[in-house]
């Protein structure tokens, strides 16, 4: 049994050789060593992306937390019904990120969308906006979209929070003399930390790996504005058969990624000492 | 006396009202470009370009979206072949692996098993996005790129960390004296295995196969990259395809149509088996 445990362990094991062993790919067989380092700190538009990338997952990560902290707050005591809106909320995360981005493109589409026709119905614009012809209105629609499919997965782990807190705490400082907003402030996100920092840790992770959402709803958007990192790997290394350059773009998200989590997880061990 | 209980009683009701207003119009919200799109796929095809106001079919129900869909590549019927031979494949191969593998670490001592497992764990850490350009290498050096089995397997391998931690937890939670009783009573090895443990881990095995399935279900990125043939393409493939549209002009009954076809599964299977989702979600946020 243990020899079957290891055996499997071996994909594992060389997907991790594989991402170590990348750079060896460079260019097809030739050996050009850090050229292509060298190349990605020079390329524009890479650090555009780069840019654009940091942009998105800030915007989106505020706005997600924004959303869905009220409606963890929301939906967090037993009430009738309460577990029916659970539900409804968490539907969006269980379909794919590629049906919703689908889903949203045709309803804000110009012409046979829903969002234009009824703005204009309600009369907020004269005529019909393309919502996906110009940088902002796409943005906003893409963040729109993402947090309608995101906000009840971060609600789901921020209520495990909120549940974990001992109802005697909110009690006594509830004899104490704090306020509602006090209670909140001082007791419930001191406590919740911890549940936090996963939830933000998944939220920026997540976002800097968007490309479902920007290859179907924009395909990188009006004037190639939003290609996120992900969307240029795969256009360098599969539209332009760069393998070896975007072997090397993988491994500086890689190493974007790693520094990340291990940051947020310092932080959050940091949060853990303090009581 | 009676006016304020009167009072109080007006209070709750109102604070009821709110808490159901704001809760109904949050579900709206969540809800309604599900039900917009469901009922704008039945729309005749004579209304599928025109904006969903109203979203129902005004002059009778249709399938013609559903026909544009079938247009498109193989038809849809080959598509949803591939979609669910991906998605049942991944899960039983997950499943097979990660209850061995979840037993081995649960039960067996060997060598560097802690080294091992925070391993698997650490690759939880690693986006496979990044890996795909070397992936792709690979596969093609196997012979298994454009194939459903290599996309299988490279579906089966992203599972495989979040999979054999929840089915060492569930291991870890049989209490050993069953595994003895049965032991002493004969059971050996596999047998012991399969008949005593396996009802034992049941839930555990439900988590596995929901995640399994609606990961491999949903899975975009990698399926677009490494499957080059229309016939092998799966859905989410096929719908970029079809969302792409044919001469500049695009079919938005399709869309939908297609929408529907992905969507549908994914919330069915989540309504029935909510609890196990639940748990598995649970365990990963307190991991």
């Amino acid at each position: 049994m243990a020899l079957v445990s290891l055996f499997f362990v071996l994909p594992v094991l060389f997907t991790v050789w594989m991402s170590l062993h990348k750079w060896p790919l460079l260019g097809a067989p030739a050996w050009i060593g850090l050229g292509n380092y060298t190349r990605m700190f020079t390329d524009a538009r890479f650090l555009n992306t780069l840019g654009f990338t940091a942009h998105y997952t800030l915007v989106v990560t505020i706005a997600i937390f924004a959303v869905a902290f009220p409606l963890a707050i929301f939906v967090e005591k037993q009430r009738p019904l309460v577990s029916a809106y659970r539900t409804i909320i968490f539907l969006p995360v269980v379909v794919g990120l590629a049906s919703a981005s689908l889903l949203w493109v045709w309803l804000a589409n110009v012409d046979s969308g829903l969002f234009s026709p009824l703005f204009q119905m309600l009369g907020l614009t004269s005529g019909r906006i393309n919502l996906l012809a110009k940088f902002d209105t796409a943005f906003l629609t893409i963040i729109v979209m993402v947090v309608w499919k995101i906000a009840g997965f971060t609600m789901i782990i921020l209520l495990t929070g909120l549940q974990a807190i001992p109802t005697e705490l909110t009690e006594a400082a509830r004899i104490d003399g704090a306020g509602r907003w006090q209670r909140f402030r001082h007791l419930t996100l001191p406590l919740m930390r911890r549940t936090m920092a996963l939830a933000l840790i998944l939220s920026v992770t997540g976002s800097i790996l968007a490309f479902d959402q920007f290859y179907i709803m924009t395909s990188g958007g009006p004037q190639n504005k939003m290609i996120s990192v992900v969307y240029y790997i795969f256009n360098q290394s599969f539209v332009s058969f760069n393998l070896g350059y975007g072997a090397a773009l993988s491994i500086a998200l890689l190493v974007i990624l790693v520094t990340l989590s291990v940051l947020q997880l310092w932080l959050l061990k940091v949060g853990d000492e303090r009581p | 006396m009676r006016t304020r209980r009167e009072i109080r009683a007006r209070k709750t009701l109102r604070d009821k009202i709110t808490y159901h207003g704001i809760g109904l119009g949050t579900a709206f919200f969540f809800l309604a470009p599900f039900v917009v799109t469901l009922l704008a796929s039945f729309r005749p095809n004579s209304e599928s370009g025109s904006p969903p106001l109203p979203p129902w079919p005004s002059s009778g129900v249709s399938f013609d979206a559903y026909r544009a869909l079938d247009a498109f590549g193989a038809g849809i019927w080959q598509h949803m072949f591939n979609s669910l031979v991906v998605s049942v494949g991944t899960v039983i191969l997950t499943v097979a692996v990660s209850v061995l593998a979840g037993y081995g670490f649960s039960r067996y001592r060997f060598p560097f098993k802690n080294v091992l497992f925070v391993l698997i764990i650490a690759t939880l850490m690693i986006p496979f996005q990044s890996i795909l350009t070397p992936l792709f290498i690979i596969l093609a050096r196997l012979g298994l790129n454009n194939s459903l089995v290599g996309l299988m397997l490279v579906y089966v391998t992203l599972q495989l960390p979040f999979s054999v931690f929840m089915m060492r937890n569930a291991f870890d939670a049989v209490p050993k004296e069953i595994e003895e009783a049965a032991r002493i009573d004969g059971a050996r090895d596999l047998k012991l295995l399969v008949r005593v443990l396996l009802p034992l881990v049941m839930p555990g095995i439900a988590t596995v196969s929901i995640f399994a399935f609606l990961n491999a279900w949903n899975e975009f990125f990698a399926a677009l990259v490494l499957l080059s043939s229309n016939d092998n393409y799966t859905l989410p493939v096929l719908m970029t395809a079809v969302r792409a549209g044919r001469l500049g002009a695009i079919n938005w009954g399709a869309v939908q149509a297609g929408v529907a076809v992905m969507v549908v599964p994914c919330l069915f299977v989540f309504l029935l088996l909510q609890r196990y989702y639940m748990r598995g979600l649970m365990a990963g946020a307190v991991k």
